[in-house]
């Protein structure tokens, strides 16, 4: 099993705001699921962000950031704090 | 303070003043406040909606403050940021770092913000009077960032 999170921007386009998918064992790294994702198709798309960033278990991390199962993710779109 | 994120409005002026604390060692304290501009992307802005992730935004603020007290001689650096509703006006952001000597503190307030603007999860919702819209995030900021990369600039 693996959690998702989808945050601010994504969140509203996907409306959804986060989903388990079951594991697989192709997944080596967070970009495998966000690529995934991004096979469903239509609203999906919102992934294929350049500028698209993410967590793995509450840290912010890089899309090569290995994975295993259990883990906790998050995409989210560019930072714009301060 | 050290590490505050918080919904409810601040002072700047308090804040700043409580920095030096009363240590003697003090000799310079820099500070930033960014603050709710009435004016972006052309149109009149009413509010503006600061959403974060909660847990991570502590835990990145936390990594970024840590990086500037390493990479500097800093007696301490703070960072407050709102989240939620904001008004016209009101301060979002609060920087401040002391040190001994000026350019440890100028160099580490700048170095705090330009990661905060590009590694830490806030996200800005502008509502104006034609509806809302997320705050794109811009590619200066992403280069103000890099510069710190540099192995010049790493110390001061």
């Amino acid at each position: 099993m693996l959690t998702v999170q989808f945050l601010a921007r994504y969140r509203e386009e996907l409306g959804c705001e986060s989903e388990q998918l079951a594991w697989q064992n192709e997944w080596h790294n967070i970009d495998h699921v966000r690529q995934f994702l991004i096979a469903r198709g239509g609203v999906w798309s919102v992934l294929s962000d350049p500028r698209i960033m993410c967590a793995r278990n509450q840290d912010v991390c890089s899309l090569q950031e290995p994975l295993q199962a259990g883990d906790e993710l998050a995409f989210f779109p560019m930072v714009t704090g301060g | 303070m050290s590490i505050r994120v918080q919904s409810a409005p601040f002072d700047p002026g308090a804040e700043l003043n409580a920095v030096h604390a009363g240590d003697l060692g003090v000799g310079a304290v820099v500070s930033f406040v960014g603050y709710v501009r009435d004016i972006n992307q052309d149109a009149s802005i009413e509010q503006l909606f600061l959403e974060h992730y909660p847990g991570v935004t502590e835990k990145a603020l936390t990594k970024i403050r840590a990086e500037a007290m390493q990479r500097w001689p800093l007696i301490d650096a703070h960072i407050l940021h709102r989240v939620g509703p904001l008004s016209l006006a009101e301060p979002i952001v609060f920087v401040a770092t002391s040190s001994m000597h000026r350019e440890a503190a100028f160099a580490a307030c700048e170095f705090i913000m330009d990661y905060l603007k590009t590694r830490a999860p806030f996200w800005k919702k502008e509502q104006t009077s034609s509806g809302s819209h997320w705050v794109e995030g811009r590619d200066s900021d992403q280069q103000a960032a890099a510069r710190w990369n540099t192995p010049e600039k790493d110390t001061v």
